[in-house]
């Protein structure tokens, strides 16, 4: 089985860069760490939108990663790396976002944070049930 | 150095297959590495407000010292890329310089974690000073820690790289070792920008 593409297939098969891509990748990173730096250290932002900001320029620097240091683009068909590579990226997102959705709301019970009034305040406000309450006292007699 | 050992590497096509399996293999494992950070960064993000009354994420990080240890693993990624190119184009002296260079700079990453986590316990905060510590100390020691096996990695396939010279097995390593670096540098972007520039943002 000896042919003489068997060299040049190898390198179609596992894929990596240049000088120039690895030049690219490193400048690119280098400004997106710095803009970010910077953007936090000078309170260029305020608020939930230094989150936003910051989080986009890490999702946009591991893309440039992805890109230009693990040649991500370059891999040829089936793309099982791209494939197992979403499907973890959708797993992060389930676990991350799935775990401070949860405990944001679970913070009902972190009553040795609150007196019983405080509790009971916020349950009634949150869940609106103080009308209901009202409404129904005494309606119910059979 | 005879020619035979820098002849080009992986010739035989059943040594192609063997290789592109491996490397799949190898990105599973990272990707299943990443789901256990994923794990370790909803903890800290659920935990960091609970400082127990101690000081928050915003007072207790010194950014220009952070944003160094961020460049010197960033520089690494980059010189582990230029270290495989020289490999394949057969340069196992530059290839070798900057295989150094990239252990060099880990090690003054991982130098600089230390110094950091050992500042941090003689302040009296260490892992089990409250939620917020604990998760801290977690994710950013099992980072560290894959940073340690990765130098570990490297000095062994430098003792290789002297002695065998660049032939497939060793590519092959190389290549899932700077597979493993880089992986490594993008997990570091996330905690550079969710543990250390949040914190300082104070959001």
């Amino acid at each position: 089985m000896s042919k003489s593409h068997t060299s040049a297939e190898h390198e179609h098969q596992v894929t990596h860069g240049s000088y120039v891509s690895y030049i690219t990748g490193f400048v690119l990173s280098i400004v997106l760490t710095l803009v970010a730096y910077f953007s936090v250290v000078n309170d260029w932002l305020i608020g939930w939108s230094v989150l936003l900001f910051v989080t986009a320029l890490a999702i946009m620097q591991l893309l440039v990663q992805l890109l230009f240091f693990l040649h991500l683009s370059q891999e040829k068909r089936p793309r099982f790396n791209l494939m197992t590579f979403g499907y973890a990226a959708m797993v992060v997102v389930i676990i991350v976002i799935g775990s401070l959705w949860i405990m944001y709301n679970m913070r009902y019970n972190m009553v040795h944070e609150m007196t019983p009034e405080e509790l009971e305040r916020t349950i009634i406000e949150d869940e609106g049930i103080k009308y209901l309450e009202n409404d129904q006292t005494g309606k119910h007699s059979h | 150095m005879s020619e035979l050992k820098i002849a080009p590497a992986l010739e035989a096509e059943h040594q192609t297959h063997t290789y592109h399996k491996t490397y799949f293999g190898f990105w599973t494992y990272l990707m299943t590495d990443l789901v256990l950070f994923a794990a370790l960064f909803a903890t800290y993000a659920v935990l960091r407000d609970n400082t127990w009354g101690g000081p928050t994420a915003g007072e207790i990080f010194s950014m220009p010292f952070v944003l160094t240890e961020t460049m010197l693993l960033l520089t690494s990624s980059f010189t582990v890329g230029l270290a495989m190119l020289a490999i394949r184009s057969s340069k196992r002296a530059l290839a070798f310089t900057w295989f150094i260079i990239t252990f060099l700079l880990g090690a003054g990453f991982l130098g600089m974690e230390l110094y950091e986590f050992n500042k941090l316990a003689n302040e009296g905060l260490a892992w089990h000073a409250n939620a917020f510590m604990s998760s801290f100390f977690t994710l950013v020691g099992t980072h560290g820690a894959h940073i340690a096996v990765g130098l570990l990695w490297m000095i062994v396939m430098m003792v290789k790289l002297v002695k065998d010279g660049i032939t497939a097995n060793n590519t092959r390593r190389l290549t899932l070792l700077s597979l493993f670096w880089h992986f490594l540098d993008i997990v570091w972007i996330f905690i550079f920008t969710f543990v250390y520039l949040m914190g300082a943002a104070s959001v």
